[in-house]
């Protein structure tokens, strides 16, 4: 095993600090040196997209990341999606419509679609389909899914007179 | 009604077993074998022992020596089953930790123990096993023949089950038939792929010397049992529960030998242990399924009409057979699908290789006997010159048939009937909800004009469902009002916490908030079966039925006796027992639940007992027949082999329908897992045994972009065998689409005259048909 280092980062806007092995995943270090459990592990080799985070802005696979990486990064995970637990517009939708049943790849499904959505807030179906084309899902077979992504892009874009949260 | 699972779950606050953290808590990793079949000779563990972090060390040698090895612990065959239907049942005992043989990559045969999973990975990579290699089987028909290596050589032999079934004379009305047709169909080896693997957390209490086991299991009562058979305690100290479950779809319906191992681990080591599958271990050591070789002979008249039915078929079972018989049988009741049939005869057989085992996944044996069925009605279609969906009218059991006995029995040993349906009408709404059979030949002929191939197919099926043995519920009223209920049932994502909300407040006429219900946990009811074979709905809500009109009646007796009226003059109404059409006469069900509790001052009446609680063991009479017919349009690019599918439509008859938008999700993700099987899914082996798909970059599961919209048709036909009128849904979506897919491809590409009998179906073999006609002269 080789020395720890000290990782500081914000998750979800509030600042934390550990320390753990250079090798130690990024997802495992916001899961177990964090607390931060939302973020499930699918495969551990960047495929299924359970992982899926916000990193400095941008939708990316936490399973094939370092801890170390994270150094100094803005980090969003699921926890952060619900305001005071209010619900955002896509998790909203996700229950309206059925977007979940056994909820392993939501937190992969959400973070994707909500990068998706701030990069285009109007999408057609084939579009959302091809961006969530990057989570595995095996329960719902993806309809309600997209259902409800485009439920939450009509919500998102009726709510907000500027860019969506 | 909106799901009650959801709040936690879209908050990013479920708990899976994954998320379990307690004090002190150890990590186990387990040393699996890198090769498919070897004795073992020694395991040295002393540089594994001696890393860093380690707590403990255990090879399957010195396992067998501190625990005995338990007696069978596989599902029990019903007495009827076994007295009726010829079979031949050897059952190999998996090690908890291979000691003698490693039988497949992937089988454990060390596990280490350290205080976090990264240091059990590194020490369980200083684990020295000697091996010596033995040949290694991986073909079922190769290892049916003499001198293949053997995988339980106590039994000397591959061919470790033989089961058969018929009815009426088939080998003499195949003589005698018209028209005969053989083919050979392969529905090959593929799986779950739950997005969360398997994971055991088990912690040892000194205090009341019992087991607490997490496991992300469907079956926590067979897990409690087993453990406590293995570890040697009573059941009452030991509790099995099923967190937040991600996705089962069979694969962890039943015991392995990791959920006995790590309780083992707990108690021996005084510290609670957690082992989290990962992926590459799940393709190589969870259950894989499907993998049968079916040869089958039908024989028919002129008009289509099916005469005589043979299948004969081979199982590739792997290196165990956790589920017996179950699947090969259930093959064999579900081979005649909708169909009438008067001369029938199938025959299994199941084989071990040097591969996992196969259990039970979505189907479970019926997509296997749909792609053999709906393959040869499409063959026979073809031979005569007439319409596929035709062929099926002029087979297909018509509703004023209902009931319709099929003349062999269903794995609870009970003669099939199937109870009410009209398979013709789902024939034609699934062609009417792909835009009609007529407009489709139309596009059909003017795009092979344009050089475009595209093609229409059918997968048609019976789906016995709600099997038995049984299920438990208990129901308590509570002082609050409140109505508690503790059910079996064990949840992979289904939403039964919003089913059984919904079937209690039905039943009790309260609110669902004032429902309160408990699944997956031992703790809360004593006895259980589980969630397999799409029997929850079904079972759970006719328990619940049954305990409820039992408390119900001492209920109103208590209720009667408060509001000085006679029982029969009672309703239950917003919460409240009252009397029928006397709005003001009426005593909370919370104020009944305190009268009923025992002490100095109660209000029973004479020969009432203390407590409003019951519980109900429901034992179904037999199956219930769900039905569905898949309809697909596909279009091939025969330069890629590239198969798109254009539409897609299910209709579909559950029965009386609870919650339509849980159907709906059940039945379209049943679906799209289906067209995995049939395109994209796979497990490959080469002679070796080498386990050549061990990640998701080649074990290639549906993406969003994969699958068109699916449309759904509901039909409804209540079954008689349940209070409710339902029946089981939850494999159904997955039994057809390999088989109306391969129909679908085989109609596009009929100008090249291609067949395709085996799934899944690959580009490759696309264009290589394609370029083997173009060649042709």
């Amino acid at each position: 095993m080789s020395e720890p280092v000290t990782i500081r980062l914000n998750v979800n806007g509030a600042r934390y600090e550990g320390r753990c092995e250079p090798r130690k995943l990024l997802v495992d270090f916001l899961r177990e040196d964090l607390g931060l459990t939302g973020t499930h592990v699918g495969c551990e080799h960047g495929v299924c997209g359970a992982c899926t985070i916000h990193f400095n802005g941008e939708s990316a696979r936490s399973c094939i990341m370092l801890a170390v990486q994270a150094d100094g990064a803005d980090l969003h995970t699921i926890e952060g999606l619900a305001t005071n637990g209010v619900f955002h517009p896509l998790q909203q939708a996700f229950h309206e419509h059925h977007g979940l049943q056994c909820g392993f790849c939501t937190p992969g499904m959400l973070m994707v679609a909500l990068d998706f959505l701030r990069i285009n807030p109007r999408p057609t179906e084939a579009q959302i389909r091809e961006a969530i084309s990057a989570v595995l899902c095996r329960c719902t077979g993806y309809r309600d899914i997209v259902r409800s992504i485009a439920a939450a892009a009509e919500t998102m874009r009726d709510n907000s007179a500027g860019a969506p949260r | 009604m909106l799901r009650r699972e959801d709040r936690r779950l879209l908050l990013g606050h479920g708990q899976y077993t994954g998320d379990l953290v307690l004090p002190r808590m150890l990590h186990a990793a387990f040393v699996r074998s890198p090769v498919a079949h070897a004795r073992i000779r020694s395991v040295d563990l002393a540089r594994a022992a001696a890393a860093p972090g380690v707590a403990y060390v255990l090879s399957g040698i010195e396992l067998a020596r501190l625990l005995p090895t338990v007696p069978d612990h596989q599902v029990s065959l019903p007495s009827k089953w076994r007295n009726t239907v010829k079979h031949h049942i050897l059952n190999p005992q998996q090690a908890l930790l291979a000691g003698d043989k490693v039988r497949h990559v992937g089988e454990a045969f060390a596990v280490v123990v350290a205080e976090s999973r990264y240091a059990a990975e590194d020490a369980a990579a200083l684990v020295e096993p000697d091996f010596e290699p033995l040949p290694a089987v991986v073909d079922p028909e190769q290892a049916l023949k003499a001198g293949a290596p053997i995988v339980h050589e106590q039994f000397a032999t591959n061919l470790i089950a033989e089961l058969a079934a018929a009815k009426g004379d088939a080998e003499g009305a195949l003589r005698r038939a018209p028209h005969r047709l053989a083919r050979r169909f392969h529905h090959h080896r593929y799986a779950a792929l739950p997005i969360e693997c398997r994971g055991v957390v088990a912690e040892y209490d000194e205090r009341t010397q019992s087991l607490t086991v997490w496991s992300s299991t469907q079956v926590v009562h067979w897990v409690r049992r087993e453990v406590a058979a293995t570890l040697g305690m009573a059941e009452a100290r030991v509790r099995c529960v099923a967190p937040d479950v991600g996705g089962g779809f069979g694969i962890k319906g039943h015991v392995y030998p990791e959920d006995l191992l790590i309780p083992f681990l707990a108690r021996k080591l005084g510290r609670p242990v957690k082992w989290i599958e990962d992926r590459h271990e799940h393709l190589m050591c969870s259950c894989h399924s499907r993998d049968q070789i079916h040869d089958l002979e039908i024989g028919f008249d002129g008009d289509g009409r099916i005469l005589a039915y043979r299948d004969r078929f081979v199982t590739d079972i792997g290196a165990f057979n956790p589920i017996g018989s179950g699947v090969m049988y259930n093959t064999i009741a579900h081979l005649a699908g909708p169909y009438r049939i008067e001369n029938f005869s199938a025959e299994c057989k199941v084989v071990t290789t040097n591969k996992v085992p196969n259990a039970p996944y979505r189907g479970a044996g019926r997509p296997e006997a749909a792609l053999a069925t709906e393959r040869a009605m499409d063959l026979i279609a073809g031979e005569l010159g007439l319409e596929p969906a035709e062929v099926r009218r002029r087979n297909m059991i018509r509703p004023e048939e209902m009931p319709y006995s099929l003349g062999i029995v269903y794995r609870d040993g009970e003669p099939i009937v199937y109870d009410g349906g009209d398979y013709p009408a789902a024939l034609e709404k699934a062609l009417a909800a792909v835009g009609g059979l007529d407009d489709f030949r139309r596009r059909q002929q003017a795009a092979r004009a344009q050089g475009r191939y595209l093609g229409i197919g059918l997968g048609c099926y019976t789906e016995g469902t709600g099997a038995g043995p049984f299920e438990g519920a208990r129901v308590r009223i509570e002082n609050s009002g409140k109505v508690f209920v503790a059910g079996g049932a064990c949840p992979q994502g289904q939403g039964m916490e919003t089913i059984f909300a919904q079937v209690v407040a039905d039943t009790w006429q309260v609110d669902p908030d004032d429902v309160v219900i408990t699944l997956a946990d031992t703790a809360a009811i004593p006895i259980g079966f589980g969630t397999v074979a799409s029997r929850s709905t079904v079972t759970l809500s006719a328990a619940i039925h049954h305990a409820s009109e039992r408390l119900r009646e001492k209920t109103f007796a208590i209720a009667a006796n408060m509001l000085e009226c006679g029982p029969q003059d009672l309703e239950l109404r917003n919460g409240r027992v009252g009397v029928i059409g006397v709005p003001d006469m009426e005593v909370p069900l919370g104020k009944v639940a305190r009268a009923a509790a025992p002490g100095w001052d109660h209000s029973r009446p004479a020969g009432i007992d203390a407590g409003l609680e019951e519980t109900y063991y429901w034992e179904p009479p037999t199956v219930t027949w769900s039905y569905a017919v898949h309809a697909v349009i596909v279009e091939i690019d025969v330069g890629t082999g590239g198969v798109r599918l254009d539409r897609y439509a299910v209709a579909h008859d559950c029965g009386v329908v609870i919650n339509p938008m849980l159907v709906e999700g059940q039945i379209i993700g049943g679906t799209v897992q289906g067209v995995g099987g049939g395109l994209f899914e796979r497990f490959a082996y080469d002679e070796e045994g080498q386990l050549l798909t061990g990640s998701l970059m080649d074990y290639l599961a549906p993406t969003a972009s994969d699958v068109p919209d699916i449309e759904l048709v509901h039909l409804h036909s209540p079954s008689p065998l349940n209070p409710l009128g339902v029946k089981g849904l939850g494999e159904g979506g997955a039994i057809a689409p390999p088989v109306a897919i391969a129909n679908a491809v085989c109609d596009a590409l009929a100008p090249f005259g291609a067949e395709f009998n085996n799934t899944p179906i690959l580009p490759e073999q696309i264009v290589a048909i394609v370029q083997r006609a173009a060649k042709r002269p």
